[in-house]
């Protein structure tokens, strides 16, 4: 499904400032696979999904995704095939326009000349209503009256409304209160079930990196130093995690947000 | 003063097509498209040359072709030279400049009192009261073509590339062809909106657009009163509005003896209001609970 070979990048390079953000990194994913990745702040997750997306390209190695090579294709390009969600809820929709009219750009469907149909608002709403939080009441109301959480939510819906090949969820409940955070992630759950995505989800509760998922990835300076899956993961603990991670890392976890997670 | 009303109607749905095509960049895109002066004069020279060559029909597409290729090209240098949004508009307005000129064959002025204009056609047909209903009629177009074009997916992601470019990017599209689509509209219509300017008062002169951005961007935000919140639609009729209502204070000011030489000031100060007040008003509060403290301070 995804894979990515030997990838590196190193941002201001040949500066004071010169950080190797990714290191000869290598990641395969199969169809279907769950993946949840843990590392301390500064691991290289992101710079790893923004890698994957497009964000950036990076300096050497090449990403794979469903037998095409996208390593040089640029991000809105990649965008048909890889669906995001970021930590922060505003980063998803367009607040000054319409829950509708999100969802019809996201939707995306028809020529660039083409009305929403009738039909395809109604397909909105059903879909809104799965969310349980009443949007579907609020088809006209622009999107910057929602609350953090509605707005996660309605993203998670834009991002998957067209099943994507691939779902990146970048800490997409760390800026949410707990109850929101458990019910997105609820959500995200069944969706990601139920369209049988491929999904790589970084968060920082270890809990919900070994309940989710069937695979867990931990990175540290910029590479994977642990991944598992199956029978050995089922069996892990969350103070398993912790151990493997000094074991692995050979040096003390000085993160307090893991730690207290 | 019948007839100065009647002129600043005019004059206010001509100058309304410029107010839409900024609500279409400015209020839409999210980009101050500083090449509006140039490319409205652009839009005159090139509609007089056509019409002073025969084709008073064709001067109004050929000047609209003209306004595109314009936005185009201040589009393009934001979007793949790497230059500032802004600074691109002032470039390429500084450049109209001498192509203005080249267009109008080497003359700052041209003259069309003897040419035949979409204006004197309608006029030989017949129709009373010709400028305001061709004016009237361009504008209504307009307001529904706009209408109906930001319902498109394509209007909805140009609209979207002024709120959110990520959001854009991420439902597959390219916000740098959506700014160069909405920026060639938008001085299509710029063009146009000169051109007829030109054939109404049958002169161009280099100088027409001067300071157009700013009297665009004032009946802009004066429509914006008239209608806050609302659809597409109804925002597009408050520009028109906006434009015609400048227009007449302007107008009954000069009646008051207010100097003509006065327009772009008041457009000047019409903007600054519309934009720093409601900032002001908002940090108020701010600023009085920090006055009565250093006067507490004072007391003391």
């Amino acid at each position: 499904m995804l894979s990515v070979s030997h990838i590196s990048k190193t941002f201001n390079p040949g500066t004071v400032n010169e950080k190797t953000a990714l290191h000869d990194l290598s990641l395969e994913v199969a169809d279907g696979d769950f993946i949840s990745i843990i590392g301390a702040n500064g691991a290289g997750k992101s710079t790893l999904f923004n890698a994957i997306a497009g964000s950036f390209f990076t300096d050497s190695g090449t990403i794979t995704l469903d037998g095409e090579d996208v390593t040089l294709q640029s991000e809105h390009l990649r965008a048909k095939n890889i669906g995001r969600l970021f930590q922060d809820p505003m980063r998803g929709s367009a607040p000054g326009m319409t829950i509708e009219e999100n969802l019809a750009l996201a939707a995306g469907r028809g020529g660039w000349l083409s009305h929403v149909t009738r039909a395809e608002k109604q397909a909105f709403r059903d879909r809104l209503s799965l969310l349980g939080m009443g949007l579907e009441d609020r088809m006209q109301q622009p999107v910057g009256l929602l609350s953090g959480g509605q707005r996660q939510a309605l993203t998670l819906m834009m991002a998957t409304i067209n099943p994507p090949k691939l779902l990146l969820l970048d800490e997409h409940t760390a800026a949410l209160d707990p109850a929101t955070a458990e019910k997105v992630l609820a959500l995200t759950r069944e969706i990601v079930e139920k369209d049988r995505l491929t999904c790589l989800m970084v968060t920082h509760n270890m809990q919900s990196a070994l309940d989710l998922g069937n695979r867990t990835l931990m990175m540290d300076q910029g590479n994977i130093i642990f991944d598992v899956r199956g029978e050995e993961r089922s069996r892990l603990q969350v103070s398993d995690l912790l151990v493997l991670f000094r074991e692995a890392a050979g040096r003390k976890l000085d993160n307090d947000r893991m730690l207290l997670s | 003063m019948l007839s100065i009303l009647e002129t600043a109607l005019e004059l206010g749905l001509i100058g309304s097509l410029t107010v839409l095509a900024l609500f279409l960049s400015y209020s839409m895109l999210g980009v101050c498209d500083l090449s509006t002066d140039g490319c409205f004069t652009l839009g005159a020279a090139v509609g007089a040359v056509v019409a002073l060559a025969g084709h008073p029909y064709l001067s109004l597409p050929a000047a609209m072709g003209a306004g595109v290729l314009s936005g185009f090209v201040t589009a393009l240098l934001q979007t793949k030279m790497g230059i500032d949004s802004l600074l691109a508009g002032i470039i390429v307005n500084t450049g109209l400049y001498s192509v203005n000129i080249a267009v109008m064959g080497g003359s700052s002025l041209l003259n069309m009192n003897k040419t035949q204009t979409v204006f004197t056609l309608l006029k030989g047909a017949g129709v009373g009261a010709y400028k305001i209903m061709l004016a009237l009629l361009a504008a209504a177009l307009v307001v529904v073509f706009l209408t109906l074009f930001l319902r498109t997916r394509l209007g909805l992601a140009i609209r979207a590339t002024g709120d959110n470019p990520d959001m854009v990017r991420s439902s597959s599209i390219n916000p740098a062809f959506t700014t160069v689509v909405g920026l060639c509209v938008a001085n299509s219509l710029t063009a146009l909106s000169g051109c007829l300017l030109a054939q109404s008062q049958k002169s161009v002169n280099i100088d027409i657009g001067g300071g157009m951005v700013t009297i665009a961007l004032a009946s802009l935000l004066i429509g914006r009163a008239f209608a806050p919140r609302g659809g597409i639609a109804l925002r597009a009729v408050g520009a028109v509005l906006g434009s015609i209502v400048f227009r007449a204070v302007y107008a009954v000011a000069l009646r008051f003896n207010m100097p003509a030489f006065m327009l772009k000031l008041v457009s000047s100060v019409i903007v600054i209001i519309a934009i720093a007040g409601p900032y002001l008003k908002a940090r108020y509060p701010e600023l009085s609970r920090r006055l009565a403290h250093r006067r507490g301070r004072e007391d003391a």
